[in-house]
């Protein structure tokens, strides 16, 4: 009798998930209770109590394990990057990393400037203006001549490749065509949408802090 | 399994499952309907412990990897990192450290209980040598695993480990280049030790899975150590040995988390906290504790036995104190599993265990340290106060005749009228010899404690008297001394005397106790006294 | 009749120097830290004139190889920074430790004491455009600066010793902060060539000259004393703090976590005995 029980239990358990916990502990008061058929009330508090306590723990272990794949706290310190501006001469762009990925620095000429203003109003997949594309970490608004952009194409995260003369004038995607104008938006090809700007704070005239 | 199988699929699903692949039906024979002899104490809850040490070791350790650097310049801060800035990876890292000694903890307690309880007779001899083999492998997997944070004790106990394998006649020296790739401990050892040590305990599980197999074949044995005759002597696995289990469980996990939270480096060696250095030796050399009555064993051997010189013997020494456990289940004569019922091998038992402990007292001390002697240690030293000293040049015409011819110098010299003469060896053949002649002869006595002790007395009282003396000669009277190596090697006679002469003896003259028939009988009468 | 286990040997005595007597080194002294206990925390106070005393003192020989700038004000360190609001005029203000109520941790990128402290320390980098070695003013991301760049410097300069790293030295000495307090205030003037007697130090001769005078570190509060005890006694927790810089957040964790165990066994145990109810066993 009491192995017949048990074996039911212990199909339930093998196939219970946490909603019937509760269910599936009932099941071993009922196995004890075979017994003794007194004060099944207490039993069942016990067993659930037990149950519940132990799922807790458990569930709590996990946690650390979990954390632990989370960036560590070295790697988390290393997530700002100071540039220093007044080695990039007009016309010129560098490319630093953040966080383990490139950004472009870029020193816009004014021809650069005045054509991604200009398209501003043109028709954009991705509608957004060249000054909301300049605007620093804390809100306050950027300088036109330094547009800095994560260099990664939004279609699949190659590093596109500044080109004189295409036809946008910007960068172009090397791996499935997409091109970008002086602001860094998609004009053409299959990235969606336009190139990141990352988040960045001017400390003073000549040097910024990307993060 | 015991039986054929209870299990009944309850629903269209397991039906559909039984059918294609029979894993609940499995889980259900091995962990829920199996018949656990009802009589089981708190000693046989260790392979439950033995099962989460095994996990957590696994759990932790493969989250430690995806930290961890094998390299010998930055093993050891990798090792800090992981403590410093992984999230939460000071808690992993102690649960890995501290889980090590949980485990041999629990294994060792798991290992007497099988002695105790003769576990490892038949029909169980290939359970008990599986649990050997277990055992072996986690030494091995430990050792490695000590290594990786790259301490001190880590590169010179690996240094010290890799050595006795040196000790193979023959083939030692070849295998030892093999273990290392190299000549020394280096970047090639640290690479292996790492790799193998992520390997190995899954060749633990792999032989654990073979040992709980053969544990369902055989029948749990247990505390009367009689076979199951019948369903009355039995429970079900599921759920009275589970609960008993996870209580057992949860108890050791208190005294694992003490150990985690509160002492995390209490089991571990100060100088693993500095970074290995290859140009300096830590004062002392010790293994984790768990290998402490290995390491006396292998110092107990400090002298040659015939040709075996007393290295090679320390490590046959060490590695038979493990062997003779894999032969047990033919050495032991007796035909009564239980020492409950065998008065007399219950008493050399228990010496057994105490010896064992002694073993690891003893792993731990300096093997030189004095523990009772005979008298102190004294020294006479006899000089010369005024006087003049002769020397003379001593040539043999062989190395045999050296003796003869520094005789003949030293009569020479007493010919001349000296009081004392001494011979100072230079080479092969050749020697000076020394004599005084005239000035009055005197005599001063030490003593100390220690043999350093009196050494420096020695040297205080040639400086006193230096000056005036041109000549001593000193004489050392060293007396009987029981050292932590005597005591090593009492004890090391007694574990292989226990097993080699004890259990085959006493199983042929022993007269046991009276052994209940069945399980329940005695279980049943005792309920019904009380 | 003697046994002579030395064969009669003759000397002919020279001059012998005064061997030193390698005399068991003393016990350190126990003093009360305030992390002794299995519940005791840090004295974030004494941590940081312990900082000091090893910035201006320590810190010219002995460098924390596994200690980061940030680490100072991470939470649990001692220049943790918190943002906390005035009671009458609400105005946040940062306040360094952790207040009693209230108050939350401000992430270290934003930490001006720890970047000042950061910024005094020059490092040895490499400059990104020319590829050559320069020194620059440390970042918060950067490690402690080393005094030596590698260990044969350090030795050729200390006469042949090698000045230890000291991140985890509280672990890798038997009687830990004791002991690295004990063996600061150990000295007792005796100089041998360039060794000097401390009777904590086993073997007796250390090649570390003493390193702490009165009144060497200025404190700006002007309650604790400037003598070599307390500067022995602040460096050795602060250095307590850089060996195990979560045993706060560790001994809060296992309270919690025993808390929790014992309270599971007890279930357990009234578990097990339900289910035994009845057994003979």
């Amino acid at each position: 009798m009491l192995r017949r029980r048990a074996a039911r239990f212990a199909t339930r358990t093998s196939l219970a998930s946490a909603p019937n916990q509760g269910r599936e502990i009932k099941s071993v008061a009922e196995a004890a209770s075979a017994h003794a058929g007194e004060d099944t009330t207490r039993r069942d508090f016990i067993y659930i109590a037990a149950g519940a306590v132990g799922a807790v723990g458990a569930a709590a272990t996990i946690w650390p394990f979990v954390d632990q794949m989370n960036p560590a706290a070295d790697t988390r310190a290393l997530s700002t990057t100071e540039v220093d501006l007044s080695a990039i001469v007009l016309g010129q762009q560098i490319k630093v990393m953040w966080q383990g990925k490139p950004v472009f620095v870029r020193h816009r000429t004014a021809d650069e400037i005045s054509r991604a203003q200009r398209d501003d109003f043109a028709s954009l997949k991705d509608p957004q203006s060249d000054a909301e594309r300049l605007v620093q970490e804390d809100g306050q608004p950027g300088r036109p001549e330094w547009l800095i952009l994560q260099a990664s194409c939004t279609h699949l995260g190659c590093v596109p490749t500044f080109v004189e003369g295409s036809s946008f004038g910007g960068w172009f995607c090397p791996c499935h065509g997409s091109d970008y104008d002086t602001s860094g938006r998609i004009r053409r090809g299959p990235a969606p949408a336009n190139l990141l700007v990352a988040p960045y704070l001017f400390l003073n005239d000549t040097s910024i802090r990307i993060g | 399994m015991s039986g054929p199988s209870t299990y009944e699929p309850a629903s269209g699903f397991t039906r559909w499952l039984d059918k294609r692949l029979p894993i609940i039906r499995l889980a259900h024979d091995s962990f829920v309907a199996y018949p656990t002899p009802r009589n089981l104490n708190y000693w046989w809850t260790f392979g439950a412990m033995l099962s989460l040490c095994l996990v957590t070791q696994i759990v932790t350790g493969i989250v430690l990897a995806m930290h961890y650097i094998p390299h010998v310049d930055m093993a050891f801060a990798s090792v800090q990192r992981i403590e410093r800035d992984v999230p939460f990876g000071w808690l992993i890292q102690n649960i890995h450290a501290v889980g090590a000694s949980m485990f041999f903890l629990a294994v060792y307690i798991h290992m007497f209980r099988g002695l105790y309880y003769g576990s490892y007779k038949a029909p169980r001899e290939i359970l008990w040598i599986l649990g050997c083999i277990i055992y072996l492998l986690m030494v091995v997997t430990g050792f490695l695993g000590y290594t990786l944070p790259w301490g001190q004790m880590s590169f010179w106990g690996a240094t010290v480990i890799t050595n006795i394998l040196g000790a193979v006649p023959l083939v030692g020296e070849s295998i030892q280049v093999w273990i290392r790739g190299g000549g020394s401990i280096d970047q090639p050892t640290l690479n292996r030790f790492f790799s193998l040590h992520y390997l190995l305990p899954f060749v633990i599980a792999g032989v654990v899975a073979l040992h709980v197999w053969a544990l369902h074949e055989a029948g749990q044995n247990n505390p009367a150590g009689v076979d199951v005759k019948s369903k009355a002597d039995t429970v079900p696995f599921t759920p009275h040995a589970t609960i008993k289990d996870l209580f057992a469980v949860v108890l050791f996990l208190i005294l694992f988390a003490t150990f985690v939270f509160y002492m995390p480096n209490a089991l571990g060696h100060a100088d693993n906290f500095i970074p290995a250095n290859p140009l300096q030796t830590p004062p002392e050399i010790v293994p984790e504790w768990y290998l402490l009555p290995f390491y006396a064993i292998l110092r107990a051997f400090d002298f040659n036995i015939g040709p075996i010189d007393s290295k090679l013997a320390g490590v046959i020494g060490m590695f038979a104190s493990i062997g003779v456990l894999f032969v047990l289940p033919w050495i032991d004569t007796s035909r009564v599993r239980s020492m409950r019922y065998r008065p007399i091998a219950r008493q050399f038992f228990l010496i057994f265990v105490v010896v064992c402990f002694i073993l690891g007292w003893c792993g731990g001390q300096n093997p030189g340290l004095i523990l009772a002697k005979a008298s102190d240690f004294t020294a006479t030293l006899t000089y010369v106060e005024g006087g003049q000293v002769v020397t003379q040049p001593v040539t043999a015409a062989s190395e045999a005749q050296f003796d003869d011819a520094a005789a003949a110098a030293r009569e020479a010299l007493t010919a001349q009228g000296a009081t004392m003469t001494a011979v100072t060896r230079e080479g092969a053949t050749t020697a000076t010899a020394t004599g005084v002649i005239g000035g009055t002869q005197a005599t001063r006595t030490v003593s100390g404690h220690t043999a350093d002790e009196m050494e420096t007395l020695i040297q205080e009282v040639k400086t006193e008297i230096g000056a005036g003396a041109a000549f001593f000669s000193v004489e050392r009277r060293m007396p009987y001394t029981f050292t932590v190596t005597t005591l090593s090697q009492l004890a090391t006679f007694y574990y292989f005397f226990f097993f080699l002469v004890l259990l085959p003896l006493l199983g042929l003259r022993e007269k046991p106790g009276r052994v209940p028939d069945t399980i329940a009988k005695p279980v049943l009468t005792e309920q019904g006294a009380a | 009749m003697l046994r002579a286990l030395s064969a009669a040997a003759a000397v002919v005595i020279a001059a012998v120097g005064v061997a030193f007597a390698a005399a068991e080194a003393d016990h350190p002294q126990d003093y009360p830290f305030s992390f002794d206990s299995p519940v005791g925390s840090y004295d974030m106070a004494s941590v940081q004139r312990g900082f000091q005393v090893y910035n201006q003192v320590c810190a010219a020989c002995h460098g924390l190889d596994h200690l980061s700038y940030r680490n100072l004000g991470e939470e649990g360190g001692p220049f943790a920074v918190y943002r906390v609001r005035d009671h009458e005029t609400g105005e946040p203000t940062l306040q360094v430790g952790r207040p009693a109520h209230g108050g939350t941790f401000v992430d270290v990128v934003d930490n001006p004491y720890v970047r000042a402290i950061a910024e005094t320390a020059m490092i040895n980098d490499i400059d990104p455009n020319s590829g050559q070695p320069v020194e620059r003013p440390g970042r918060i991301s950067d490690r402690f600066r080393n005094p030596f760049p590698n260990e044969i410097a350090a030795r050729a300069v200390n006469g042949g010793a090698y000045p230890p790293d000291l991140t985890v030295i509280n672990l890798a000495r038997h009687g830990g902060a004791d002991y690295i307090r004990s063996l600061l205030i150990g000295y007792d003037g005796e100089v041998n060539g360039t060794l000097y007697h401390n009777r904590y130090f086993p073997g007796g001769w250390i090649a570390m000259p003493p390193p702490l005078g009165e009144g060497v570190v200025p404190y700006t509060d002007p309650e604790v004393p400037q003598t070599p005890e307390q500067y022995a006694t602040d460096v050795a927790h602060f250095l307590q703090w850089t060996a195990d810089p979560h045993m706060e957040e560790r001994k809060r964790t296992g309270i919690v976590v025993l808390a929790f165990l014992i309270v599971l066994a007890g279930l357990m145990y009234l578990a097990y005995k339900q289910v035994w109810r009845g057994e003979s066993h």
